[in-house]
Parts: C-alpha cells; sequence; structure tokens
C-alpha cells in the first residue's frame, strides 16, 4: 500500500517538477552564456499561460489534431510513471519494461508526427519527416545500450535492473561505460537538444520537433510542451537508474526515501549542468551529419556489448 | 472424438470453399452470384477459425481421405500447427469475404474472381491440414496456379500481364523446390506420408540439403529477400481484397510449409547451427531491405507490399532465433521464439489484410492507387481513416496494439543470446535485434508517410476531395479485423496459452505455465523479474490520464476557434505545398543513398529567358537492387543460353549428325 | 569476473584502446586523428605502467617511459611538423562512407573475438581478456592503411598497427624483453623519421602526398617511356 502511495508521489513528482528542471537547464545556460536568463519558474508561468489561453485551430484540421496532445501527454507521462525515481520496487513498474517504455514514447512521437502533418503547410510535413527519420536512426543505438546492460543484469524489467546494480560489488565495467555514452548521445538526439535540434529556435532551416507543433496553440500548445519538458526528465531519471543507481531506496520507511528523493534531485541536476555546458560548448550540427553522430552512438553501443563479452564474460 | 471435430470442421470449410467456387455454374444474376460466393466464403472462414479454435484447444486427428490416386490416398491431419494456421486464415478470411460483397459491387467480370478465389482458398486451407507430400504439393499448386489468375484479372493491361508472368514463373521454380526437398526426405524413408518422414533418419549432409531446397523453396513463396521479385508486381495488380489474402495469408501458408517440413517433418534435433544463422540473417536483411524499398513508394499497394517482406523478414528473425536456441539446447527458450514468431504471423495477417482492405476502399473510392495525389481523405472517409489508423499503429509496433506484443517478445528471444554457445552468435543475434528496431522504427516513419500523406493535409486532385466513404459491407470487414488487432494487443495472455500446443508438439515444452503466472493482466514470457508488459493496464492508465487531463483543461465556455492555418505567418498555403511521398522520404534516401541508388532528374525549362524559369520537374526513380543486380542478369545469362542453343540447332545435318556421334562417344567412353 | 583492481584498470584501459582505434578511423580532420593518435600513445604508457605494478615488473616502467615519450609525446609531434610544414590539406579523405568503414571495423572486431576465443580459454594471465582488443586494434589499423587516400594517414594507421602489436605483447607475455623493446622502439623511431623524409621527397617528386596521384603519375610516366 505504502509502496503505491509512493509510487503515485514519485509519478506526481516527474510531473510537477518536469518544467522547473526545464527552466534549470535555460537558466544554468543562461548564467554560462553571461546572461541573466527568465528564472526556473519560467516554463510553469509559460505554461500557465498557455493553459488559460483560447485555442485557435486550423481551419480544416482533422480529430487527429485535437487528439493527438492528449495522447502525446499522456504516453509519456505513462512511461514516466513506470520509471523508478526514489523507490526501487514499485508497483506499476511492471506494466512495462525497458523496450514497452520506449513504445511508449515512439507512440507519442507516432501522434505528434501525425499531428505535424495534418495541417497541410510545408513545415509540418517537414518536421514530421525529419523526425521520424532520426528517430528511426536512434532506435538501434538506444536499443543497444539498453542490451548491453540487460545482458548483465539478465532482464529488461527496471527493477530488477537496478537491484542487480545495486547488488553487485563495484567494479570498473567499460561495456556500462560505452553504455552511457551511447545513451547520453541518444537522449540527446531524442529530446531534441542541441547539437540535433534546438528546442528554442523557429528557424526553419533547423527545427525538427518546433516543426511538428508550429500551428498548435493554448492547452494543446502546453500539453506538447510539458509532455517534452516530461520526457526530458524521464529520460535523465532513466540514465540516472541504470547508470547510477546507488542510494535509492529499496524499502518504503521515511528516512531511505527522503535520502533517495534528495539523491535522485541532486542526480538529476548534475546532468541537467551537464546537458547546459554540453548545449553552451557545441554548435549544432547540419542537418546531414546527424546520421553520422547517431551511427556513431550505434557503433559506441555495440562497442559496449563487444567490450562486454571480451572482457566480462570471457573471464 | 474432439479432435475428430475440429478436422470435420476443417473438411467442411474445403467443401464450402470448393461450393463456391461452384456457384458460377448456376448462371445466376451478378447480384445474386456475388452474395451467393462471399456468403459461402464467409462460411468457409468461420468454419476454418472454429476448426481452428477447437484444433487448439480440444487436439487433433487424422484421417484418410476416399480421394486421390489408388496407390497414393490423401491423408489429412489436423495438429496444433495446422489448427493455428486454419484460425489465422480463417479470422482473414471472415472479414475479407464480408468486404468482398461490398468491394465487388459493380464489377462485371465476377466469374472469374468466384472461381479462383474460393479455389485460392482451397488451397491454402488443403495445405494446412495435408498429411503427406502428394496431398501437400496437389493443393499448393491449386493454391499458386488460382492465385496466378487472380492477379491476371485485369488482363487487359499488358503490365498485369506481366506481373502474373513474373508470379508465375517464380511460384513454380518454389514449387520445384520444395518438391525437391520432399524428394530428399521421400529417398530417406521411402513413404509419401508425413508421419513416416518424422520418424526417418536423415544423415546431416542430406538434412542439410533439404533445409536448404524447402528454405529457397518457401523463402521464393514468402518473398524472402532476395527471392521477393514477384512480391511488388503481383502484388498491387490484383483486387484488393484478392491481395488482403495473398499478403496476408497465402505468405503465411509459406510460413506454415517451411515450419512443416523444416521443424516438423525433419525435428528441432536435427538442426545445424548455421540454418538458425541463415534464416537469421535472411530475416534481418528481408526486414530491413523490405522496409527501405517501402518507404521510397508512391503506390499504395506497392508500399504494402514492400512491408509484406519486411514482416516476413521479422517472422522469419524469430524462427531464426528459435532455430538457434533450438539447437543450443535450450527449448524453452526456442518455444518462446516459435511462439513469438506464430505471433507476428497473425498480427502481420490481421493488420496487413487491414491494411489491404483499406487500400482497396481508397482505390474503390478515388480510383486511385498513386498517394502523390490523394490527402485529406479523413474527412470524406473517416470510418476508413479510423480503421486504416489501427492497422498503421499495429504495423509500426506501437502500443497497446499486437504488433507490439510481438515484437517484444522477439526482443525478449533475442535477449537470450547469452545463453548461445559460440562468440560470433551472441554478438550477431543482438546485431539483428537492432536491425528489428531499425526496422520497426523505419516501418513507424513510412506510416506516418502513408497516413499523413493519404488521409491527413489538403486533397491533392480532384478525385481526392470528391470522395467518398465506402458502404457498410466493406466497413464491417475492416472493423473486424481492427478489433481483433486491438484484443490480440491486450490480451496476449490469454491467446498464447492457446498457441502453446505448437511448442508442446516441436520442443516438448509448454510456456504456458509461466507466461500467465501473474494473472492474466500480464505476460510474463519467462520470469516476471526479468520482463513484464501489460498492455491493459497502460491502456487503463492511459485512458484515466487522458479522461483526467481533457476534463481539467475543458471548462465550459472555452471552445476552439477555427481560423486559417498559421504556417509561420504564411497563410497562403497551397495544397501542392505540403509534404508528399517523395519529400516525406527525401532524408532517408539521402542517408541510404547507397543502398538505393536512386536516379535523381530535376529539368528546368526555361523557354523565354535564360534567366527566366518557366517549369521545374524532380524525376526519382528508386529501383529494386535485386531486381538489378540478380534477376535481370539472370535473365540475360538464360537468354545469352537460349540464344546459344538456337544457334547451334541451326547448323543443318552434319551439326545433328556430329553430335549423335559425340554423345555416342561419350556415352561409351563414360559407361563402358 | 575480475576481482582484484589491477585487471579491472587493464580491462578499461584495453576499452578505451579500442575506442581509440575506432576514434582514428571516425576522424574527419588530420590533427584530431593525430591527437587521438598520440592518446592511444599515452594509453599504452599507462598499460605499461598498470601492468609493470600488477607483475611487479620492473622492466615494463622503462617501457612505459618510453612508450609515453616516444608515442604519446615524439611521434605526434614529429608528424604534426610534417603536416604543418607541408601544407596538407586538413581533412581526412576516405576512400570509402564512413558508416560503412565503421560497419566493416564492427565486424573485424567480432571476427578477432571470435579468433581469439579458443587461445584465451588456455591462457592464465591476468591481461588475456584484452587480448582479443588487441587483435582488433590491429586489424583496425590496417583497415585504416586501407581506407584512406593520404599518405600520411596510412603512416599512422601504421604506426596505430605498432601500437597494437605492443598493446598485445604486453597483454599476452607481460611485455617483451627490454632489449628487444627497446630495439623496436628505435626501430620505429627510425621509420617514422624516414617517413617524414620520404613525405617531403615524395611531394617534391610528385606535387601529391596522395597514393592515387602517385600511382597515375608513375603510369603517366610509363607512358611517356
Amino acid at each position: 500500500m505504502r509502496s503505491a502511495l509512493v509510487q503515485f508521489f514519485q509519478a506526481g513528482m516527474l510531473l510537477l517538477l518536469a518544467p522547473l528542471l526545464a527552466g534549470f537547464v535555460a537558466t544554468c545556460r543562461a548564467r554560462l552564456q553571461n546572461r541573466r536568463g527568465a528564472g526556473v519558474m519560467q516554463p510553469w508561468r509559460n505554461l500557465r499561460k498557455l493553459f488559460s489561453k483560447e485555442v485557435v485551430m486550423a481551419s480544416h484540421a482533422s480529430w487527429i489534431f485535437r487528439t493527438a496532445p492528449y495522447v502525446v501527454f499522456t504516453a509519456t507521462v505513462m512511461a514516466a510513471s513506470v520509471v523508478p525515481a526514489m523507490l526501487v520496487d514499485t508497483p506499476l513498474s511492471l506494466i512495462a519494461d525497458v523496450i514497452a517504455l520506449v513504445a511508449l514514447l515512439a507512440l507519442s512521437r507516432f501522434f505528434q508526427a501525425l499531428a505535424g502533418m495534418d495541417i497541410g503547410t510545408a513545415f509540418g510535413g517537414m518536421g514530421a519527416s525529419r523526425e521520424m527519420t532520426f528517430a528511426a536512426l536512434g532506435e538501434p543505438a538506444m536499443l543497444m545500450s539498453i542490451f548491453v546492460i540487460s545482458l548483465s543484469a539478465h532482464s529488461t524489467n527496471l527493477t530488477s535492473m537496478i537491484n542487480h546494480t545495486l547488488n553487485s560489488p563495484f567494479a570498473l565495467h567499460p561495456s556500462l561505460a560505452f553504455a552511457l555514452v551511447a545513451m547520453l548521445l541518444v537522449a540527446l538526439a531524442e529530446n531534441g537538444r542541441i547539437p540535433i535540434d534546438n528546442p528554442t529556435t523557429h528557424l526553419e532551416l533547423t527545427m525538427i520537433h518546433e516543426a511538428m507543433i508550429l500551428e498548435y496553440s493554448g492547452r494543446h500548445l502546453a500539453l506538447m510542451e510539458w509532455a517534452a519538458m516530461v520526457k526530458l526528465l524521464l529520460f535523465s531519471t532513466l540514465i540516472v537508474d541504470l547508470f547510477m543507481p546507488w542510494g535509492m531506496a529499496v524499502n518504503t520507511d521515511a528516512i531511505s526515501l527522503v535520502q533517495a528523493f534528495g539523491l535522485w534531485l541532486l542526480k538529476v541536476a548534475g546532468l541537467m549542468i551537464a546537458l547546459a555546458l554540453a548545449e553552451t560548448g557545441m554548435a549544432k550540427l547540419r542537418l546531414f551529419d546527424v546520421p553520422e553522430y547517431l551511427s556513431g552512438a550505434f557503433v559506441i553501443a555495440f562497442l559496449g556489448l563487444l567490450s562486454f563479452y571480451m572482457l566480462e564474460v570471457g573471464a | 472424438m474432439s479432435g475428430f471435430l475440429s478436422l470435420d470442421l476443417a473438411l467442411a470449410a474445403c467443401i464450402t470453399a470448393l461450393l463456391a467456387a461452384l456457384t458460377p455454374i448456376l448462371r445466376t444474376s451478378t447480384h445474386v452470384l456475388r452474395s451467393m460466393f462471399c456468403l459461402l466464403l464467409v462460411a468457409t472462414g468461420l468454419l476454418a477459425m472454429l476448426s481452428g479454435l477447437t484444433g487448439l484447444i480440444a487436439g487433433g486427428g487424422a484421417m484418410l481421405l476416399p480421394l486421390g490416386l489408388p496407390w497414393l490416398p490423401m491423408h489429412v491431419r489436423m495438429d496444433a500447427l495446422s489448427a493455428f494456421f486454419l484460425l489465422t486464415i480463417g479470422s482473414l478470411l471472415f472479414p475479407v469475404a464480408i468486404y468482398s460483397q461490398g468491394y465487388l459491387r459493380g464489377e462485371s467480370q465476377l466469374t472469374v474472381l468466384a472461381i479462383f478465389m474460393p479455389l485460392f482458398v482451397l488451397g491454402m486451407l488443403g495445405i494446412v491440414i495435408s498429411d503427406d507430400a502428394f496431398t501437400f504439393m496437389l493443393f499448393w499448386e491449386l493454391m499458386s496456379i488460382s492465385s496466378y489468375f487472380l492477379v491476371a484479372f485485369k488482363h487487359e493491361n499488358q503490365e498485369n500481364r506481366k506481373a502474373a508472368f513474373i508470379y508465375l514463373l517464380m511460384a513454380h521454380m518454389a514449387g520445384l523446390l520444395i518438391l525437391g526437398s520432399f524428394a530428399v526426405l521421400y529417398a530417406a524413408c521411402g513413404s509419401f506420408e508425413f508421419s513416416v518422414m518424422r520418424e526417418a533418419f536423415v544423415s546431416p549432409v542430406w538434412a542439410s540439403a533439404a533445409f536448404l531446397l524447402a528454405g529457397f523453396g518457401f523463402g521464393t513463396k514468402a518473398g524472402v529477400v532476395p527471392l521477393h521479385g514477384w512480391l511488388p508486381e503481383a502484388h498491387p495488380v490484383a483486387p484488393s481484397n484478392v491481395s488482403a489474402l495473398m499478403s496476408g495469408v497465402m505468405l503465411k501458408v509459406a510460413i506454415f510449409g517451411f515450419i512443416r517440413v523444416v521443424w516438423d517433418l525433419m525435428g528441432a534435433g536435427d538442426f545445424q547451427w548455421w540454418w538458425g544463422a541463415l534464416v537469421l540473417a535472411a530475416g534481418s536483411c528481408s526486414a530491413v531491405t523490405g522496409v527501405l524499398l517501402a518507404l521510397q513508394q508512391h503506390d499504395l499497394k506497392r508500399l504494402l507490399a514492400y512491408h509484406s517482406i519486411e514482416n516476413i523478414g521479422i517472422i522469419l528473425i524469430a524462427l531464426g532465433l528459435a532455430m538457434l536456441l533450438a539447437h543450443y539446447g535450450h527449448p524453452m527458450l526456442a518455444a518462446l521464439g516459435l511462439i513469438a514468431a506464430l505471433y507476428h504471423t497473425i498480427n502481420h495477417a490481421l493488420f496487413k489484410g487491414l491494411l489491404f482492405m483499406g487500400a482497396g476502399a481508397v482505390l474503390h473510392s478515388t480510383g486511385m492507387r498513386g498517394m502523390e495525389s490523394m490527402g485529406g481523405l479523413i474527412h470524406r472517409m473517416p470510418w476508413t481513416a479510423a480503421l486504416f489508423l489501427v492497422a498503421c499503429m499495429s504495423i509500426s509496433a506501437l502500443p497497446p496494439f499486437n504488433g507490439f506484443v510481438s515484437e517484444w517478445l522477439i526482443f525478449q528471444t533475442a535477449l537470450m543470446a547469452p545463453q548461445l554457445g559460440g562468440a560470433l552468435l551472441t554478438a550477431i543475434v543482438p546485431f539483428s535485434a537492432a536491425m528489428l528496431a531499425l526496422a520497426g522504427a523505419l516501418a513507424a516513419a513510412c506510416f506516418v508517410k502513408v497516413f499523413g500523406v493519404v488521409f491527413l493535409g489538403h486533397a491533392r486532385s480532384k478525385e481526392a476531395s470528391d470522395a467518398h466513404e465506402v458502404n457498410d459491407w466493406m466497413k464491417v470487414g475492416m472493423a473486424i479485423p481492427a478489433v481483433f488487432c486491438l484484443l490480440l494487443g491486450i490480451l496476449p495472455v490469454l491467446f498464447i496459452p492457446l498457441m502453446d500446443g505448437v511448442p508442446q508438439m516441436m520442443l516438448q515444452v509448454s510456456l504456458a505455465d509461466s507466461v500467465h503466472a501473474h494473472g492474466w493482466l500480464w505476460l510474463t514470457p519467462v520470469d516476471v523479474s526479468h520482463s513484464s508488459y501489460s498492455a491493459s493496464v497502460a491502456l487503463l492508465g492511459m485512458l484515466m490520464l487522458g479522461g483526467v487531463a481533457f476534463w481539467l483543461l475543458h471548462p465550459k465556455g472555452t471552445n476552439v476557434r477555427r481560423s486559417v492555418a498559421w504556417s509561420c505567418g504564411n497563410p497562403h498555403t497551397h495544397a501542392r505545398m505540403q509534404y508528399n511521398a517523395t519529400s516525406f522520404s527525401q532524408p532517408l534516401r539521402r542517408i541510404f543513398a547507397g543502398i538505393y541508388r536512386a536516379e535523381e532528374h530535376v529539368r528546368i525549362e526555361r523557354n523565354r529567358h535564360k534567366l527566366l524559369t518557366d517549369h521545374v520537374s524532380y524525376v526519382v526513380h528508386v529501383g529494386d537492387m535485386a531486381v538489378k543486380y540478380i534477376y535481370q542478369p539472370v535473365d540475360r545469362f538464360i537468354l545469352f543460353i537460349a540464344k546459344f542453343i538456337q544457334h547451334e540447332h541451326e547448323r543443318g545435318l552434319h551439326a545433328y549428325l556430329a553430335y549423335t556421334l559425340l554423345t555416342i562417344i561419350f556415352l561409351l567412353a563414360v559407361y563402358i | 569476473m575480475s576481482d582484484t583492481l589491477v585487471p579491472q584498470l587493464v580491462d578499461g584501459l584495453a576499452a578505451l584502446m579500442l575506442l581509440t582505434s575506432f576514434a582514428l578511423l571516425a576522424q574527419h580532420r588530420l590533427l584530431s586523428v593525430l591527437n587521438w593518435f598520440a592518446a592511444q600513445g599515452f594509453l599504452l604508457a599507462t598499460t605499461a605502467a598498470v601492468v609493470a605494478y600488477g607483475t611487479n615488473n620492473h622492466e615494463l616502467y622503462i617501457s612505459a617511459l618510453m612508450a609515453l615519450l616516444l608515442k604519446g609525446l615524439l611521434l605526434p609531434w614529429l608528424l604534426w611538423r610534417v603536416i604543418r610544414q607541408l601544407h596538407v590539406h586538413r581533412e581526412v579523405e576516405p576512400l570509402m562512407n564512413r558508416t560503412m568503414t565503421m560497419l566493416i571495423a564492427l565486424a573485424l572486431t567480432l571476427f578477432s573475438f571470435h579468433i581469439i576465443q579458443p587461445i584465451e580459454k588456455i591462457s592464465h594471465l591476468m591481461t588475456r581478456d584484452s587480448m582479443a582488443i588487441a587483435m582488433a586494434c590491429v586489424l583496425l589499423g590496417m583497415l585504416m592503411m586501407i581506407t584512406r587516400r593520404k599518405a600520411i594517414t596510412q603512416v599512422i594507421g601504421f604506426l596505430a598497427v605498432e601500437n597494437s602489436l605492443f598493446f598485445a605483447a604486453i597483454g599476452s607475455t607481460n611485455g617483451m624483453p627490454l632489449v628487444v623493446e627497446i630495439g623496436i622502439a628505435f626501430d620505429v623511431l627510425i621509420a617514422a623519421l624516414i617517413f617524414g623524409l620520404f613525405f617531403f621527397q615524395i611531394r617534391d617528386t610528385f606535387d601529391s602526398l596522395e597514393v592515387d596521384a602517385m600511382h597515375a603519375h608513375l603510369i603517366h610516366k610509363d607512358d611517356d617511356e
């Protein structure tokens, strides 16, 4: 019972903290670039503003366009609530293992792309085409890096994978390092961050994700943007879970929960600072360099797999 | 006794199919004829489904038919494998028959369809229940030849005749190879009966020969790359209800044949490691090539045909994994792979049948197959669009639909790679899983393209803007597989135990206990700590979340204002400014340029002045590499030989006498 | 799985070694190729030092020092000077699509893993796991020589092969006798110096450092004669 409560608290936290975290990244970036920034609360203010605004919709938008924000949002939130953030063994984590989690995100992307095509503007189609193409190229790398971890844990279930990492003695795992790098590269691409896409630009030559949601307004736009923020937090929580789960609560007593909550926030914030650093230090890639970037991620993940077999199983 | 019930039902299905083929004898009006043969086919479909279900639940039986040649009586038998494929055939035939009732309205040449469509079905039903090589081949040829006539249905068109001829040629090559593999097995045991073949001992070399012959034969019929040349030609030209059956079920019958010969007759104990590796490689290759080529098609039905190649590849990936695991002595895990392959088989039958029916509905209502002149059909054909979307999501392996369940099972099987022996395999298996992931994600991209270009946006032609919704028969025909897709997607735990008879028969193990060890909600194929998936809970959760979000965000009085599209401040959009199928796949054309070798031509017309452009046209053609690098060289080689022989024949009497003399000398030298 | 720190470190270094070999193949710019090559030299030195510590073999410390000086500093610096003085175009010019090269490289790694596995079973050294990686690195260096157009990248490929052989020597026998080691080191140094001289000569003769250009030039000469 208590773990169910923790589960709901955790999902709620993921939902509520996601805009704060997006604001945190933006602020970090601003500071790194000698600007003041709008503050961590700005995404929340934006959302509130959008929620209270009227929805303007193209005259021939179909029901796909109207339902897509809800599908995108619920699929992303569903995926997020499956990922353990504080407590290792949550009841909902049984719903979907890592592969099903990726599929839930694919569902949300599918509807996003369809919504992009629905209005029939050149921008929407462009965004949909690019998003689906790059997602397809990123998928093998993502899967391969998940494979590396689940090979040693003999599981794709998040709870078991975390338990495996928590219970095995500390050792250097080159394969995990490779998998982590590949995962970080894919996570940048999946979340539409620099160097793949720039979430703050509306320049037609460079945008991918923004091009798809260009026609949205009001609460629909708010849902879409909120979903994107939740996705960012979801990915960072996933990376934390898979690669550095130390400190997560194994049982539901209050002290370890509080400790796990604090550690989770710290770890995620650390990742976000790294993201801000990376985004400040890197330039956006040319569009047709992205495939090379993603195939690089795949090669690294495959190297992880090979070094797992060569160095860690062979002995 | 109950086992015979299922076999009786299957025979009844065969008889109704035969009756349906005989309806044109009555010489009634086309209207009555259509209703009669569609009704009989509906009955056939229902009977096949029932027989499959009873066969899976209650087990099978065998029977000797009072038909056939005196020394070669026809054996029929019902076991878990045939029951499963009967269920697959029935569950697609049933909706397709309903759909045909509406689709064939206004069709003038009904007689050809009324004869050959039931015969085609009869062939497939017969293959599945046959229990000796003779019966098998008889029905196999019946299936091939009757489907030839269906492909050649619109024979007025030169292109269609050519497609049908290629199909006939390759179907017969396949038939010959399969016959060869039966011949090898016959040589080992001296009987055509499957029951004797099962017991026979085949030496490893001959077993490999039989495996290769069967693999290439059934592979040709299933459309495995590079033996797929006929498939994208034949499927688009057949009437859509027939394409649904051909793509949905006929390819599966080839998979059935492969499982029957390799798994059942030769037995899982005889597998050599490279058999599984070969199947795995062929599967990965087909999956990726199929979807890459599909992405570049503009003809809706041709695109779907290439996706059939992809999905056959996915099924083969699962089968190959299962064969590897069986060889290395992990029957439980091999059973998981086999179940995954079978699950994807029935899934593909359902969603591909639905996709072809949807394409048929679009064709019926707009008269077009080319995607570039469609668009905005969701407003004119809301039902078709919604049902087509279900199929698109299923084939793109998105939860909560069925395609995801089978791909998930395949990934779970691939994760068992560490259980395999050998360094190469342990790394190649994850690689093929990555190829599967790539194929799945590219399929999603492809179906965003299909749905987006055909149903969303603005109409690109007058035909598309004048489209109308199809009649109720067709809607019902499409709705049934859509419902099946959802049910198979959210209730795999109820369905997998039904299929459990197949691994029990092949591998003597049962998955039923571990699959639903945690109740009907949770699919846990190996162990709950290993992996679990529950589409029903996920769907429920999403519905609740979506409901709450909708309820919170829709306070009364805030309605949606409709206006022109914003389009970055440029509302003067035109239908031709939309992304179309060619532009959608442009990034991929560039990324995989080395594989596509597309021929691109840009023509700029400047008639008035060298600076004034009048007209720009861009033509891109992406050919099938297999055709260019395999089929055409083979074709040329055969022509060359033929020319040579023709030339040698024109030499007159002396040359012929010389040939005779040389032959005599050769025979004397060799045999004495 | 290993239970002490030193073998784990060696494993980690081996993985990094593999990474540098792939990185050498993946680079676009000549200078970053050099940087990665230098990094490989440092890695070698670290590996030698770690193995020396783990096996208490003091001769290996000298090897480590030599690797550091020669492969980490001197050779990269020599090559860097050549590039700068000859105004070599800064782009790496591959003969083959880069993604394709990477896939072949993966296949080669897999192949060497497959080949080495039976040998690993009979070895008892703590560094045996890294043998497959050393083998893979040798093959990758050769792949680099095959798929690059410029003579200078081919030389780097050659030196990378030499690096991997050194790594294999540490991995399979805990290092060669010191005399051999020093001999090889001087050989490599001399080879690099001669290569450097050749580059100048070749450029003077052919006006290019591209291998194909030299080949074409020779053919034309034949025609002229």
